[in-house]
């Protein structure tokens, strides 16, 4: 989505490829310092901090990282907003609960192993649930989302026989406990964050993932370009359902209890939505960021009020001011700044380099720069 | 006999959710606004309705004269505040800003009533009148009289008025509208502000139909918005229809199987119409542009 200025001079071909390469992409070698750093810092963070209250919050913000990641890949790439995904996570929480159930599974590290089948069953959920709520766009889809969301917790709330009903399940706990306890949650959330964060780079720079970007900008000619959309779009539904079966299998395990309205709950798509948001939507590191810097606050909030639904108005406000202030997400936002400083930079270095022309004579190069210290003086208290 | 009464009731009570739902596809028609408050906007009428009624006593019906204007100030001021500045991706950020006033309001009337079921109780809360071997009750005679009466209102205004006609050349095409010189903001105020004050009569209704709380809300909302896709977003005559449709169905497989399925058999008449009208009974496909 780059954004070309309107310039009446011929453009060369090293300026037309600067425009159309993401204006947000920072040089290759801040990227990777970044993401080492950050990986670096999430894989020591509860080695340092050893509180077992901190390390929750850790591991649930894992959780909506790994989420919020897989989110993005679908809703973010396509433009098709989810706000329907708690089916999966749903999903992943029953099919973990079932299966330790029946099975009478009591070790620790075979619980962990059914989450791949969590995801399993929750990319299998998506394929019929794609099929049907894909034929439609924009409101109708988010809103249809919405509605299956709904449709699913009812179904839980009325099976009681399979799911319990409003009593809810509880999960075998792992065998493991203490101090520890929250670490094994935390490395397998961020581990499966990792790999669909690579994917999800992967995605993007394949043809399948132009593929989706092009549906995003115009379906019907993303459609007659010879893309396959309903194939593209239900296979990206897919594959995030797979992810948010995993964090919805880890939540089941590592909370131990399941009930029909906290696993098809409204407010979880709300979160991935707004993470996804502030961090910048269809980006790869906004969904990061915003699951990173949202998600403990969240969780602060719910320790902290709790008790009272204080922490619903709060977190309400919150998300009104930010999306309020930040439309356009807080990667975009800081990326413009950036490039509009920079920008102003470079036009500063332009006038430099005109000034001190060897050609100029003297007389009119006073005269000049005393007229263009004029003007210099709004971009002064702009920057102030 | 008793699938007649099922049908029965299901268009009196189809009457009243025709009137919440009324107010969220007339918003949505105008400015493609999906208002997620809804639910607890019809749960907030109906708190309203019970502080009136029970701490000054006064009659249900009358104190519809105070929330509406209420509940129209309230959405006037939600969109000149909060909807009006939103530039880009207007679908999703509306959307998200409604589910954070929604969050809001849960939170504060949890906070002031607690969890507590209450529910509006008047003088005619319990009688009814038979006819022929079937039982009306009058409250829901009451509530499908009064959202008949309101949605007639509705009708007036939608197409009898010159702000009327503004807000249909709004949903037609806020551009072209605002070409010949529709104040496009102002209409979309006022409408939120009549989206708004149409759930909160609902809510004082539902109010007196049912016992609720704050968590109400999302039962609510899911029923709402259910009625509004199968009637097509945006159309009002399509959400009066599928509300009847859906209550009819659901409390004719309440009587005849049992009430726990009633909801659940109306989604899938939902997934099936989907499957062959996925813009709904009466909405238009969106095309081009997704």
């Amino acid at each position: 989505m780059a954004v070309i200025q309107a310039t009446p001079e011929l453009l060369s071909p090293t300026e037309i490829d600067r425009a159309f390469r993401d204006p947000y992409a920072l040089s290759a070698r801040t990227r990777g310092i970044s993401w080492t750093v950050l990986l670096a810092v999430l894989v020591m963070f509860p080695l340092v901090f050893t509180n077992p209250a901190v390390t929750s919050v850790a591991v649930f913000t894992m959780f909506f990282l790994l989420a919020t990641v897989a989110w993005n890949m679908f809703s973010g790439y396509s433009g098709y907003i989810s706000i329907g995904h708690a089916v999966y996570y749903g999903f992943g929480q029953y099919a973990v609960a079932l299966l330790i159930l029946h099975l009478s599974i009591t070790s620790g590290v075979s619980e962990l192993a059914l989450l791949p089948i969590a995801g399993v069953v929750a990319a299998a959920v998506a394929v019929p649930v794609g099929l049907l709520v894909l034929r439609v766009r924009r409101h109708t889809f988010i809103v249809l989302t919405i509605a299956v969301m709904f449709i699913f917790q009812l179904l839980a709330f009325n099976f009681p026989s399979i799911t319990g009903g409003s009593a809810g399940m509880n999960v075998a706990p792992p065998t493991w406990s203490g101090n520890d306890f929250n670490l094994p949650f935390y490395y397998i959330a961020l581990g499966t964050a990792i790999i669909a964060l690579a994917l999800s780079w992967g995605i993007r720079r394949s043809k399948f993932g132009l593929g989706l970007l092009a549906i995003r900008d115009d379906e019907d000619r993303a459609k007659g370009l010879g893309i396959r959309v309903t194939r593209t779009k239900l296979i990206a539904l897919v594959i995030s359902a797979f992810f948010v079966g995993i964090a919805g299998g880890l939540y089941a395990i590592f909370v131990g209890q399941v009930f029909p309205q906290f696993a098809f709950t409204p407010f979880y798509d709300l979160y991935l939505a707004v993470f996804s948001f502030v961090g910048g939507l269809g980006t790869l590191s906004g969904p990061v960021l915003g699951a990173l810097v949202l998600g403990p606050l969240q969780q602060y909030f719910e320790l902290q009020f709790g008790a009272t639904t204080l922490y619903l108005i709060i977190y309400g406000v919150l998300f009104i001011v930010i999306l309020l202030l930040l439309p356009r997400g807080v990667v975009p936002s800081i990326a413009d700044r950036y490039h509009s400083l920079l920008a102003a930079h470079w036009r500063r270095a332009e006038e430099r380099r005109s000034r001190s022309g060897p050609a100029t004579p003297s007389a009119v190069t006073t005269g000049e720069a005393r007229t263009e210290s004029v003007p210099a003086v709004p971009t002064v208290r702009e920057g102030a | 006999m008793l699938v007649l009464q099922g049908i029965v009731d299901g268009i009196l009570a189809g009457g009243l959710y025709a009137l919440m739902g009324s107010g969220l596809t007339l918003v949505f028609g105008v400015m493609e606004v999906i208002n997620f408050a809804q639910g607890i906007i019809v749960v907030l009428g109906a708190y309203l309705t019970y502080v009136f009624s029970t701490h000054i006593g006064v009659d249900p019906l009358v104190t519809l004269l105070i929330t509406i204007p209420i509940m129209f100030a309230l959405g006037y001021g939600v969109y000149a505040l909060l909807l009006r500045p939103i530039k880009r991706d207007r679908v999703i950020m509306s959307l998200l800003v409604m589910y954070a006033v929604a969050v809001v309001i849960e939170g504060c009337l949890d906070i002031i009533f607690g969890g507590t079921l209450v529910q509006v109780h008047a003088a005619y809360s319990t009688s009814s009148i038979h006819v022929a071997g079937l039982e009306f009750s009058d409250l829901y005679l009451l509530a499908f009289g009064l959202s008949a009466v309101l949605l007639a209102v509705l009708y007036v205004i939608l197409y009898r008025t010159k702000f009327g006609r503004s807000l249909r050349a709004t949903t037609q095409n806020p551009t072209a509208a605002k070409l010949v010189g529709i104040d496009v903001d102002r209409v979309s105020a006022t409408t939120l502000g009549i989206g708004v004050g149409l759930g909160a009569a609902g809510g004082m209704l539902f109010g007196m139909t049912e016992s609720f709380n704050a968590s109400s809300s999302y039962d609510l909302i899911s029923r709402l918005l259910v009625i509004v896709i199968l009637g097509g977003f945006g159309s009002v005559w399509g959400a009066m229809v599928a509300a009847i449709i859906m209550l009819v169905v659901e409390d004719v497989v309440a009587v005849v199987w049992s009430p726990v399925w009633g909801q659940t058999v109306f989604y899938l008449v939902l997934a099936a119409v989907l499957m062959f009208r996925p813009q709904g009974l009466f909405g238009r496909l969106a095309v081009r542009a997704q």
